[in-house]
C-alpha cells in the first residue's frame, strides 16, 4: 500500500497508484551498474589513463593530477612528521657486515661520480609517470667502497621519517640501474619526494624506492621492509610481482 | 533564541515531520559519511596527505567508518515509521514524473513541483546514494581482503572505489548545499517539525 495515499483517501490522484517501486530500481540499477564497472574496469582504465594523461600535460591548474590515475606522483608517508634535512645535518652511514663503515654527508655523495637515468616510475597502487629522469650514485659504488664482506647477502635501507625500511638482495643491489638517487626530474629532490636523497631501484615498483634515505646495512638475509611486512612482494619486479602486469619499466 | 520564528509561531503551526528514528539514523549516517570522506581525503588528495601522514591510521579509520556506515539504516529498520519513510521513499507516483520533468527543464514554478512527504528528487538522491554506498562498501572489502579475490579484481575494484568516490563527493555536496539553502528542511531533521506552512509549500500532496 501506498502509506501516502492510505493516510489521504480524499487525495487528487486517482486511486489505483501506489506507487511504482522506482527507488529499489535506481538502487539495484546502481549496484549493477558498480559490478559492471569493476568488469569493465581494465578497459575502461587504459581509455581514462590515455586521455587524462595527455589532457594533464595541457592542464595549467593541474587538477587534473586529483583525479583518479590522473597522472604525476603522490605522496605516501607511513609517520605523521618528517624531519626536514640539507646539506649541513644529512647523513648516510654504510654499515652492517663491512669491512669499513662509512658515513657520508651530501657533499660527499655529490662529489662521487653521477649516473643518469631516464625510465618510467610505476607505483604498486597502479599510477605511472612516464620518462622522469633520476641521477646519482650507483648504489654497488658505495658497496664496493666499504668493502661487502664474503658471507652478507642482503642489503637493508632505512630512512630519517623513523619508520619507513626496505631491503634488496645483494645481487640486486648490485645492478647498475640501483641509485643513491640525489636529482629527480632534473632538480635537487625536494623533501616531499624523498629529499635530500632517496633510493631508486628502477626495475621495481615506487615503494622499493626508500625516500629519506639515511642508513645502508649489508645484512646475512633479506628482512622485508615495511611495506612487505603488510602484504607486498620482498621482489617486486615491475610486471612480475604483486599479482600485476604492467609493463617493465627497464 | 527570541529571534527564531518558528520559535515565535504557535504550536499549532508545526506539524511532526520525522520521529527519532528517522533523526538519528540521519545523524549517525551523516557523521559516518563524514568520517569517510574527510578520511579519503587525507589518503587521496596530495595535500592534505602530507599534512596528516600516519597512513595505517587513516587507513584503519576509514575502513571502520565505511563498514559502519550501513548500520544506522538497518537498525533503524526497527522502527515502524522509519520503515513506512523507506516505503515513502521507495514508490513514485505520477506527480514524481511532473517533478522529475520540470527539475530536467530547470522549471521553478511551485505547480509543477508536486511533492508528497519526499519530492522526486530527494528519492531519486536517497536510492542512489544507498546503492552507491553498497558498491564502496563491496569494492572496498575488495581492496582490504586482498587474498580473497584474483589481484585483477583488486585494480578494477579500486579504479571504481576512486570514480565513485568523486562522484559520490560531488553529489553529497549538492545534498548538503541544498540543505544549507532550507532552514526550515534543516530544523525538520533537527527537531523532527516542520512549520505547517513550509509543508504546504514544500511538500503539497503531504498530509502528516
Amino acid at each position: 500500500m501506498n502509506p501516502e495515499r492510505a493516510e489521504k483517501p480524499e487525495a487528487s490522484e486517482p486511486p489505483e497508484e501506489r506507487g511504482t517501486p522506482i527507488g529499489r530500481r535506481v538502487l539495484l540499477g546502481t549496484l549493477g551498474l558498480g559490478a559492471l564497472g569493476v568488469l569493465a574496469a581494465p578497459t575502461l582504465q587504459r581509455g581514462l589513463e590515455g586521455f587524462l594523461g595527455s589532457a594533464a600535460e595541457k592542464d595549467p591548474t593541474g587538477l587534473t593530477g586529483l583525479l583518479p590515475n590522473g597522472g604525476g606522483f603522490r605522496y605516501y608517508s607511513v609517520t605523521s612528521s618528517v624531519p626536514h634535512k640539507n646539506a649541513a645535518n644529512y647523513r648516510l652511514t654504510v654499515d652492517g657486515l663491512v669491512d669499513t663503515p662509512k658515513t657520508y654527508t651530501l657533499d660527499d655523495l655529490r662529489a662521487l661520480p653521477q649516473t643518469r637515468m631516464v625510465k618510467d616510475v610505476q607505483c604498486v597502487t597502479g599510477w605511472r609517470v612516464p620518462d622522469t629522469p633520476f641521477e646519482g650514485v650507483r648504489l654497488s659504488r658505495l658497496l664496493d667502497a666499504a668493502g661487502v664482506r664474503a658471507k652478507s647477502g642482503a642489503v637493508r635501507f632505512t630512512c630519517f621519517d623513523g619508520a619507513y625500511s626496505e631491503s634488496l638482495t645483494l645481487d640486486q643491489a648490485r645492478r647498475s640501474d640501483i641509485l643513491v638517487a640525489l636529482r629527480m626530474q632534473d632538480k635537487d629532490i625536494g623533501h616531499n619526494h624523498g629529499g635530500p636523497v632517496r633510493l631508486y631501484v628502477a626495475p621495481m615498483y615506487f615503494y622499493k624506492s626508500a625516500k629519506w634515505l639515511s642508513g645502508i646495512t649489508v645484512t646475512e638475509d633479506v628482512r622485508p621492509g615495511y611495506w612487505e611486512e603488510r602484504g607486498y612482494d620482498v621482489d617486486a619486479w615491475v610486471g612480475r610481482s604483486n599479482g600485476r602486469d604492467d609493463d617493465p619499466t627497464t | 533564541m527570541t529571534l527564531r520564528p518558528d520559535t515565535a509561531a504557535p504550536p499549532s503551526a508545526d506539524v511532526r515531520r520525522f520521529g527519532p528514528a528517522q533523526r538519528w539514523v540521519h545523524r549517525t549516517t551523516a557523521a559516518l559519511m563524514g568520517v569517510c570522506v574527510v578520511t579519503a581525503a587525507c589518503l587521496y588528495i596530495p595535500q592534505f596527505a602530507e599534512l596528516v601522514g600516519r597512513r595505517e591510521l587513516v587507513v584503519r579509520v576509514h575502513e571502520c567508518a565505511g563498514l559502519a556506515l550501513p548500520v544506522p539504516v538497518l537498525v533503524g529498520l526497527v522502527s515502524r515509521r522509519f520503515r513506512a519513510d523507506l516505503g515513502h521513499l521507495n514508490r513514485f507516483g505520477s506527480h514524481d514524473r511532473i517533478w522529475l520533468r520540470a527539475a530536467l527543464h530547470r522549471d521553478k514554478r511551485r505547480a509543477l513541483r508536486p511533492a508528497a512527504k519526499f519530492n522526486a528528487g530527494q528519492k531519486v538522491y536517497a536510492a542512489w546514494i544507498a546503492g552507491a554506498t553498497l558498491v564502496m562498501l563491496g569494492t572496498g572489502l575488495l581492496m582490504w581482503f586482498t587474498h580473497l579475490t584474483p589481484i585483477q579484481w583488486r585494480t578494477s575494484a579500486t579504479f571504481v572505489h576512486d570514480w565513485l568516490a568523486l562522484t559520490i563527493g560531488i553529489v553529497l555536496g549538492g545534498h548538503i548545499g541544498m540543505a544549507l539553502g532550507d532552514p526550515e528542511a534543516r530544523r525538520g531533521l533537527r527537531t523532527g517539525s516542520v512549520s505547517r506552512e513550509w509543508a504546504d509549500r514544500e511538500h503539497p500532496l503531504w498530509r502528516p
